[in-house]
């Protein structure tokens, strides 16, 4: 059974990244409970529930799309990828291991994300908080995937959201209409089309 | 054994190098020179399998028989040298990986510091530490890219003793009075 190990020991060594640098969940709260006080004072009271929760939604995506920024920046400053590619992992352990450490940081975020937006705006039923665990498993697959793909391009920092966003609107949609069924059949399509596709994203060979 | 046959690499229009044969047998030490800029690096990256040719054909070791040293030592800035050799111990599968990486930091002279984090580091020792990480899972083929780089007289001689060690061996550098000894076959770039 290497291939868990592989995972969790990169998945390990990006939490041990972050603990020590300190760098993207800090910047990802700050964001997300910022939007969610703009949010706030931006919309009328008296706002329906719907409304409210398209903003979390927003809120959530943009607030993800700032982790996944952050996710490879190790990779591409000291060029690890080559020292990754180079040992005898399965690549695709190497998308799942960042996957997995950006989805630490998302659930993160959300747990000041979540109280905040029921403290502003309304209480968050069962429902929305399943859709949001079942979001965040797709938004990671997919950014992930993506963000390898922007590191090795020129223009890496408007690319991400190029590619991310598109692919974040069904979430988005299924996120804001609860749809549950919606949202877990996204992860399991996007989930293995990243899985497979990774392998060719982070070499030329 | 390693070989390339009508090895070439374009990046867009641009020709990197073309026309490259050689065959090197287990155990030979190739010295590639140049100027910079005139595709060593490119060629290294290649023969590691991190880059495709754009053309001619390639016998290649398998990826884990090979020890890849580039311009960046390769190591994670943010962690120790304790942490970067267990990571990629684990990562080879090394099975008494404790023991092997107490010697080759021991054998570096990266003991002492092998708490503190590799930014805290000199150029110097990142180098170090990134030989450690070639040497860590005993790699049959070496493919190291000017690798006295930064070196100080200690750390040049502690790579001179591995350089002699019998493996087979590719060092690109525009110094090659430095390793010209160990040379069993020479690549030329103009």
């Amino acid at each position: 059974m290497t291939y868990p190990s592989d995972v969790v020991a990169l998945a390990r060594k990006d939490l041990l990244l972050e603990l020590r640098a300190k760098e993207t969940l800090p910047s990802m709260l700050l964001f997300v409970i910022a939007a969610l006080t703009i949010f706030h004072f931006a919309l009328p009271r008296g706002t329906g529930v719907v409304a409210a929760r398209g903003l979390l939604w927003s809120a959530l995506v943009f607030t993800a799309l700032l982790g996944l920024t952050r996710a490879f920046v190790p990779e591409r400053e000291q060029g690890m990828f080559d020292a990754l590619i180079l040992t005898p992992v399965d690549r695709s352990a190497i998308w799942l291991g960042k996957s997995i450490a950006v989805l630490g940081f998302l659930v993160g975020a959300e747990i000041v994300a979540l109280p905040a937006f029921a403290a502003f705006f309304h209480a968050l039923d069962g429902r929305t908080v399943a859709a949001v665990a079942l979001a965040n498993i797709g938004i990671c697959c997919v950014g992930t995937l993506f963000g390898a793909m922007a590191v090795a391009g020129r223009a890496r920092e408007l690319l991400l959201p190029l590619l991310f966003l598109p692919m974040a609107i069904p979430i988005v949609v299924g996120g804001v209409g609860g749809y549950l069924w919606f949202l877990a059949l996204y992860d399991a399509i996007f989930g293995l089309l990243s899985w497979a596709a990774f392998e060719y994203v982070v070499s030329e060979v | 054994m390693i070989a390339g046959r009508g090895l070439a690499k374009r990046y867009g229009e641009r020709r990197v190098f073309a026309g490259i044969d050689f065959e090197l047998p287990d155990g030979g030490f190739l010295l590639v020179t140049g100027p910079n800029g005139s595709g060593k690096s490119t060629l290294l990256r290649v023969l590691a399998g991190l880059a495709a040719p754009t053309a001619g054909e390639l016998e290649l070791p398998p990826r884990d028989a090979i020890g890849y040293l580039g311009h960046d030592p390769l190591v994670y800035r943010e962690l120790t040298p304790l942490e970067n050799l267990s990571l990629f111990g684990r990562l080879y599968r090394l099975p008494e990986r404790g023991e092997r990486i107490g010697m080759l930091l021991e054998r570096f002279g990266l003991w002492d510091v092998r708490h503190e984090r590799v930014s805290t580091f000199s150029r110097g020792m990142q180098q170090r530490l990134g030989l450690c990480r070639v040497l860590l899972h005993e790699p049959a083929f070496l493919l190291l890219d000017e690798p006295y780089n930064a070196l100080d007289a200690a750390g040049g001689a502690l790579l001179d003793e591995v350089l002699a060690e019998p493996r087979t061996r590719i060092v690109a550098t525009h110094e090659p009075e430095r390793v010209e000894r160990f040379a069993t076959a020479r690549l030329a770039f103009a």
